[in-house]
């Protein structure tokens, strides 16, 4: 019989192996999946604890209505490939594996109340959050760039998730309607992007820099 | 202090009214009406808010006593701490005196400016922000607060001096009055930075500063560099007073009074004020403890100053240009009477130290009266003439000839002629020095031998400045159709110049009195050692005697000089007078070319100091019996700005374009910057 813990450990590990995986994937379309899997992850650790409520709204919002939105933005932008990422895919799984590390090296350090974190969740957080920002800085499309910027507020979400008291969730719906609105707006901008530079590399945006 | 507030209350309202008015008039077509009336509104504000203030100085200094107010701050440093003590009184006069002068004069200057042109609300707003920062700077008693003040009238004269915009020179005075302003705000906030990491308060006051005795001689010194870097910019002290002759012709010339008049002396201010922080610590045997070479560094950069300033001043064609770099002389000066003040303190003597401090405060005093008097009158010129440049101007004391008199009152006491207001603090000032043979060391001694010639030769050349601004503007004919055809202004446009004429000759009359008010507040403001408190009631009395005698005989003068006046009248009153033009010396067919010009005059002293100073001169005089065509030109390019500070800028750009190889414009590196920063930062915390 699985208990309540191993089952947080593999949800843990199956996030871990997602990071890994977005760092390693070729495209925005698995990058878009992997995304939707993330956000369903994150809905089942939250009903491991006991945060029903939280967890359907997760669910919905990171595990389909975003994921929907991306989809829906890179078919509007009819881009399946995504141009040669800045950094090479190998690279950036390693750079996130170096990332995992510093996480478990920042896990000793940090001065943190004991039985605050569950074991594991401390650098598992760590590293989405860093995952997420390799993605930002390695990939060349705005898209996978947004995409980025919501596994790293995954991790942020994953560290403030013990930390959650009863009113707390309010704060955390409010922030997911923050993120659900950027991402909107994002999905909005970049097909405006899309359509009047004829790309969405933001390496082509270095002439505005000034 | 209840006048003093109400006065900063009035600042603030009017200020808001007519920010609002200003972006009203933003988007509502121009109507003369109404431009009028904010006009009006703008001037009397400031007067009125002047007059309630100068009230309360006044008050505060007859008083004696301090005032202090303390109100609730929202920000989590600092305090809101004000304190009218009797150094900030005395600093308050120029800045509520000339402030109501400037304020009707300026009033009067712009009712005829076209409103599609100027927005006269905004030009208010900043003038009353910029009498409400000068007069929180002088009161304030925390850091924060201070700089808050400093910052504001630091900020609020940019936009006054670019009132005529559609210069594009005005426009660059302004910027380089900007950078300037914000250099020395650099060296201002690391200075109190310093002083709070030492005291662990941001409390401006001698027990906030108690901490100080314990800091070593190098913190000290580092505060007294920075201290004299920063408020030493805004007083305009070599070589860092480049910005004052950009911007002071550049300004509207009720703002170029007040900013020349009132605002660089919030630098010397600063620099009292720090003085008696750093050394007025209780424990530490008040000022004596501080190093002697901070007087000598005082004194020599205040003579250097000074012989720069007026040096220029000879070469300026330009009326307001030579102004401001009279400007530079004076605070010189100043800065001089604090050196000196500094040195007797720290050798003992009583004499040198109270003349010292209260020669600069006096001269400060009398340098507002008559430096704002002589840019009004400048203003007048150039509203009457349309220029300012002497070549072209000549004969307007029969066109302007209240305007000509104001204007040689206020030269005659800035070139020290007794018994004028100038010449008082001047005379303080030299007193101060003349104790030198009493100092320990021949070295002294003949330091502050050649400091009192060095004084005495700034005199000597601000005279001749004088001489030949007043000459070349005023008297003599018409150079050119400027002059020829300058339009008279009645009394009615002129009566608020009677103010600042009336404190040249006050000044000078009742000096004894005014030297008391600076001695006075020198004692209360300077922390003076135990040792020479005793002595300083007789050095008082007997300067006092002095300046009585000198009252006396040059009040004496004047009244013979009215009577011979009168006389001269009564004898020519049936007779006949012919009158010749200036410089005809009986010619016939004499015409304005062979009169002397503003270079000519200055030419030998040009040839003499034109090594030292950078003086140009172009041309030569004609010779032969029938000479050709010739002509003459003296210029003061200030080598300071064209070799050091132009090829520094320029550094700097070439840096910062060289730094833009980490701005590329790649938004996903500037995103590992942050990564990389806040995994740097986690490592070097959590390092074991």
């Amino acid at each position: 019989m699985i208990t309540l813990t191993s089952l947080f450990s593999t949800i843990l590990f199956l996030l871990l192996l997602n990071n890994l995986l977005l760092l390693g994937a070729p495209g925005i379309a698995p990058l878009i999946r992997l995304t939707a899997f993330q956000g369903i992850l994150l809905a089942v650790l939250l009903l491991g604890m006991d945060h029903a409520l939280l967890a359907c709204a997760i669910f919905g919002i990171k595990g389909a209505l975003l994921p929907g939105l991306l989809e829906r933005t890179r078919r509007r932008l009819a881009t399946t490939d995504e141009p040669r990422p800045r950094l090479h895919l190998g690279a950036g799984v390693f750079t996130g594996i170096l990332g995992l590390v510093f996480s478990l090296w920042l896990e000793t350090r940090l001065p943190i109340l004991p039985h605050l974190f569950p074991p594991l969740l401390l650098p598992t957080a760590l590293t989405t959050l860093f995952c997420g920002l390799i993605l930002v800085v390695g990939r060349a499309t705005a898209i996978s760039q947004v995409i980025g910027y919501l596994v790293a507020e995954n991790g942020i979400f994953l560290l403030g998730a013990p930390l959650m008291a009863a009113g707390a969730i309010w704060f955390e719906l409010a922030l997911l309607l923050d993120i659900f609105v950027a991402v909107f707006v994002m999905g909005n901008a970049i097909g405006h992007i899309g359509e009047t530079f004829d790309s969405i590399d933001t390496g082509r945006f270095r002439s505005l820099r000034d | 202090m209840d006048c003093y507030l109400a006065g900063l209350c009035v600042f603030l309202a009017g200020a808001v009214c007519l920010g609002l008015l200003a972006v009203a008039a933003s988007f509502t077509p121009p109507r003369p009406r109404r431009s009028r009336r904010v006009n009006a509104l703008g001037a009397g504000c400031a007067a009125l808010g002047c007059a309630l203030g100068l009230g309360g100085a006044a008050g505060a200094l007859l008083d004696g006593g301090d005032a202090a107010l303390r109100l609730p701050w929202g920000l989590p440093v600092g305090a809101f701490a004000l304190k009218l003590d009797a150094l900030s009184a005395f600093f308050l006069l120029p800045v509520f005196g000339l402030g109501l002068v400037c304020a009707l004069s300026g009033g009067m200057a712009l009712r005829g400016v076209r409103p599609a042109e100027h927005n006269l609300a905004a030009h208010w707003f900043f003038f009353l922000l910029l009498l409400l920062g000068m007069a929180g700077v002088v009161c304030a008693r925390d850091a924060i607060l201070f700089l808050l003040a400093w910052e504001i009238m630091s900020l609020a004269p940019f936009f006054l001096i670019d009132f005529n915009d559609g210069d594009s020179k005005v426009r660059d005075a302004s910027w380089v009055y900007l950078v300037a302003a914000h250099l020395g705000a650099v060296f201002l906030l690391a200075f109190f930075i310093l002083l709070w990491q030492v005291t662990g308060s941001t409390a401006l006051t001698i027990e906030g500063c108690a901490p100080l005795t314990d800091a070593g001689a190098g913190t000290l010194s580092a505060l007294f560099l920075l201290a004299v870097a920063g408020f030493g910019a805004k007083a305009g002290v070599a070589p860092l007073h480049v910005w004052l002759p950009e911007a002071h012709p550049a300004a509207p010339s009720h703002v170029s009074a007040l900013l020349s008049g009132s605002m660089i002396n919030a630098g010397l201010y600063g620099l009292l004020r720090s003085l008696a922080l750093l050394g007025g610590t209780p424990s530490a045997g008040v000022l004596g403890a501080l190093p002697e070479w901070w007087g000598w560094f005082l004194l020599l950069l205040g003579l250097a100053t000074a012989l720069l300033g007026i040096l220029k001043a000879l070469g300026q064609g330009n009326l307001k240009r030579l102004l401001a770099y009279s400007s530079v002389e004076n605070m010189g000066l100043m800065f001089m009477g604090v050196g000196a003040g500094l040195l007797g303190v720290a050798a003992g003597d009583a004499w040198t130290a109270l003349l010292g401090f209260s020669g600069a405060l006096l001269h400060m005093l009398n340098h507002a009266g008559f430096k704002g008097l002589l840019f009004l009158c400048a203003g007048e010129v150039l509203h009457a003439a349309g220029t300012v440049r002497m070549e072209l101007l000549g004969g307007l004391q029969r066109r302007l000839p209240l305007v000509g008199a104001a204007f040689a009152l206020g030269a005659a006491a800035i070139a020290c002629l007794p018994p004028l207001s100038g010449f008082a603090s001047e005379f303080v000032l030299a007193m101060s020095l003349l104790d030198g043979a009493s100092f320990p060391g021949v070295e002294r001694q003949l330091c502050l031998l050649f400091t009192l010639a060095g004084l005495a030769l700034v005199s000597g050349l601000a005279a001749a400045v004088y001489v030949r601004a007043y000459g070349a503007t005023f008297l003599g004919e018409p150079r050119t159709g400027f002059a020829a055809n300058a339009h008279a202004t009645g009394w009615r446009g002129l009566w608020p110049l009677a103010l600042p004429a009336a404190a040249c000759v006050a000044g000078g009359l009742f000096a004894p009195y005014f030297f008391d008010l600076a001695a006075g507040t020198a004692l209360t403001a300077i922390p003076f050692p135990h040792g020479l408190v005793t002595d300083l009631p007789d050095v008082d009395a007997q300067m006092r005697r002095s300046l009585a005698m000198v009252s006396m005989v040059g009040g004496g003068g004047v009244v013979l000089a009215f009577c011979l006046f009168a006389a001269r009248g009564l004898l020519l009153r049936r007779r006949g007078v012919l009158r010749e033009k200036t410089w005809g010396c009986g010619y016939q067919a004499s015409s304005a070319r062979v009169q002397y010009t503003d270079a000519s005059f200055s030419e030998p002293l040009a040839r003499l100091f034109a090594p030292f100073m950078g003086l140009r001169t172009r041309g030569g005089a004609p010779e032969g019996i029938f000479p050709d065509r010739a002509a003459f030109s003296v210029a003061a390019p200030d080598r300071l700005r064209t070799h050091f500070f132009a090829p520094l800028f320029e550094l700097v750009e070439r840096v910062c374009n060289a730094c833009k190889i980490l701005q590329h414009g790649k938004i996903h590196l500037y995103i590992l910057y942050i990564l990389a920063t806040v995994v740097g930062l986690l490592v070097w915390g959590l390092r074991p």
